[in-house]
């Protein structure tokens, strides 16, 4: 299908991307444009706020029904500058906000999400709020409970998640980026499954204030987009301290938008068993071992690295922590203030009846999860023994970087899997995060930028830093990104 | 076995969700699977080892103790199921 045209005015330079120049007149094509062109457009006077959204509103109404990305759009843009789109935990003062639960259906929120009014402070406007994992618990997308998002490589497909409605938006150029929520890999492994570019910053650099938080030690918003500078401009409009969430702390550094193409100097470790985990396809494989050798020709310095026992016990470690923190953060929705209510007798039946009704099968089983290893007799065991092995996770990674300034790794196990494929198995679906959780588990800030195709699919190369080291992860992953040469616009819609 | 049918009934009480009996089957089976999973923490001797409470070495991150407006009455109840005067209704306890 040929992505939606747009008039622009006569007389315009034709510039690269997303522009296509033919004597005096352009086009905007959605599919190509990144997010800095579109600056350059909006910057330059070629193009309005209101025909650039115009044009995404277009690809929306184009593509949309079949893909999913999308719960709810906002057809009225508030700003003149680039539109974004944000997953639906994000507070949105006035616009729908649900989680992709039933149980806030209709709910408002009488307040903006912090990173949700830095981007109104910076002239983003709203295109509208992308599809998720329920309670971002999940790693496809499918437990959403308005229907899941189709992958834009192959629609039979998942796109990932929980942020894969941002994602597949990014990806079939329904948004030029969009922000997304990483709690055990839900922003980089979507990213690497619909080919598109993904961080999840440092623990407490970018504010939770109006996150529907699932858990409160893990969640981070970071930026999606289509390449590691336009990831790197949004970063730089969310990120920094908020002073309403007292878990956040100044950068260190300001943001930097990375211009070198080359890796001398760096010195990239490779942990054995991270790249040689069960379940990695031999096609994540090959183009992830490309990748590394690439990274030498641009002048890095490569060596194989141990994390013994991280990735052992990286998964288990998580589903308890996570599953114990969301215990307490679903707690709060018992049909009183806001969202669903289901009455049938007393106060404590519509506590029950309303959860029961409103929540999905993945939130209830976390919950309960959650609730067990927290309850008396069991906590030391569980939780806390948890929160031990989450020391030693973090131990093994600063012991890695005091040899080495980035580890890599595949971001995803597999490609895309099909539709349905994990849905009755949730330990199978809960394997997709087995090299995504290890270092979000000790803080650490992660970029996934696609590295090539298995099967057609987009495979994911994760960068693991040390914490506030985003600039490095940046400047690596634009390197290898121009080298790679990847082009992100899914092969059935070009 | 990880966890029995029953414990599963009380976890679903505390956490204040009426399952109905096909679904407490379906996830007796799932959680004690999971529960299993997750149980392999327990291998790791880690008694000299503290834990990790936060990822970050913060503490005392005080707010200026200066008086701010609050959140309006109105904006308060806008969502609110059921309401009456200023306050929120529910049924009896």
């Amino acid at each position: 299908m040929r992505p939606p045209r747009l008039r622009c005015l006569q007389g315009s330079r034709g510039t690269p991307g997303g522009r296509l120049g033919d004597g005096g007149t352009c086009v905007i094509d959605t599919l190509r444009l990144t997010a800095e062109e579109a600056l350059g457009l909006v910057e330059r006077g070629e193009i309005s706020g209101a025909e650039l959204h115009r044009a995404y509103w277009d690809a929306i109404a184009e593509r949309d029904p079949e893909l999913h990305a999308y719960l709810c759009t906002v057809d009225e843009p508030e700003g003149d500058g680039v539109p974004i789109a944000l997953k639906d935990v994000i507070s949105t003062r006035g616009v729908e906000t649900t989680a992709a639960s039933k149980i806030l259906a209709g709910y408002r929120p009488v307040f903006d999400a912090t990173v949700a009014a830095r981007c109104k402070n910076a002239s983003l406007p709203l295109l509208g709020k992308t599809n998720l994992d329920e309670f971002a618990m999940g790693s496809s997308t499918e437990n959403s409970a308005y229907g899941p998002t189709r992958n834009p490589w192959d629609p039979g497909r998942v796109p990932g998640g929980s942020s894969g409605g941002s994602t597949a938006a990014v990806a079939a150029g329904l948004a030029p980026w969009a922000l997304g929520s990483d709690t055990g890999g839900s922003i980089k492994q979507p990213a690497a499954l619909c080919g598109v570019v993904g961080l999840r910053p440092t623990y407490g650099t970018v504010s939770r204030y109006g996150i529907v938080a699932f858990a409160s030690s893990l969640d981070q918003v970071g930026p999606i987009a289509k390449t590691v500078r336009d990831c790197a401009l949004l970063h730089r409009v969310i990120a920094g301290r908020d002073p309403e969430d007292s878990t956040t702390v100044e950068l260190p550094e300001p943001v930097e938008i990375p211009e070198a193409e080359d890796l001398k100097g760096l010195r990239i470790g490779v942990p054995k068993e991270l790249n040689e985990a069960e379940g990695i396809e031999p096609g994540v494989t090959e183009a992830v071992d490309r990748t590394i050798e690439l990274a030498r020709e641009l002048g890095a310095e490569v060596g194989e690295c141990r994390l013994p026992r991280s990735v052992e016990y990286g998964l288990p470690c998580y589903y308890l922590i996570a599953p114990s923190e969301a215990s307490s953060n679903l707690a709060r929705y018992d049909g009183v203030r806001y969202g669903l209510r289901v009455e049938n007798g007393d106060v404590r039946a519509m506590y029950e009846r309303t959860r029961d009704a409103g929540f999905g099968d993945e939130p209830k089983r976390r919950i309960m999860l959650g609730t067990y290893a927290l309850s008396a007799g069991y906590y030391e065991a569980y939780y806390g023994q948890a929160q031990k092995v989450r020391t030693v996770i973090r131990q093994e990674h600063d012991a890695a970087f005091e040899q080495f300034d980035v580890l890599v790794s595949p971001t995803s196990p597999t490609v895309a899997f099909e539709l349905g494929a994990r849905t009755a198995n949730p330990l199978a679906m809960y394997a997709a995060d087995l090299l995504t959780i290890p270092s979000n588990m000790a803080g650490l800030p992660g970029l996934s930028i696609p590295c090539g195709l298995s099967e057609g699919l987009p495979v994911g190369f994760q960068l693991i830093g040390p914490q506030f080291s985003e600039n490095q992860l940046f400047r690596a992953g634009h390197a290898l990104e121009r080298a790679i040469g990847f082009d992100f616009v899914p092969e059935r819609l070009r | 076995m990880a966890i029995s049918r029953d414990e599963v009934v009380h976890v679903a009480r505390l956490a204040r969700l009426a399952l109905t009996e096909e679904e407490l089957d379906r996830f007796a089976g799932q959680l004690d699977a999971i529960l299993e999973a997750v149980g392999k923490v327990s291998e790791l001797d880690l008694n000299e080892v503290e834990a990790t409470l936060h990822p970050l070495a913060l503490s005392n991150v005080w707010a200026e103790d200066e008086p701010a407006p609050s959140l309006p009455v109105e904006d308060a109840l806008a969502n609110a199921p059921d309401r009456e005067d200023d306050a929120f209704r529910v049924p009896a306890a």
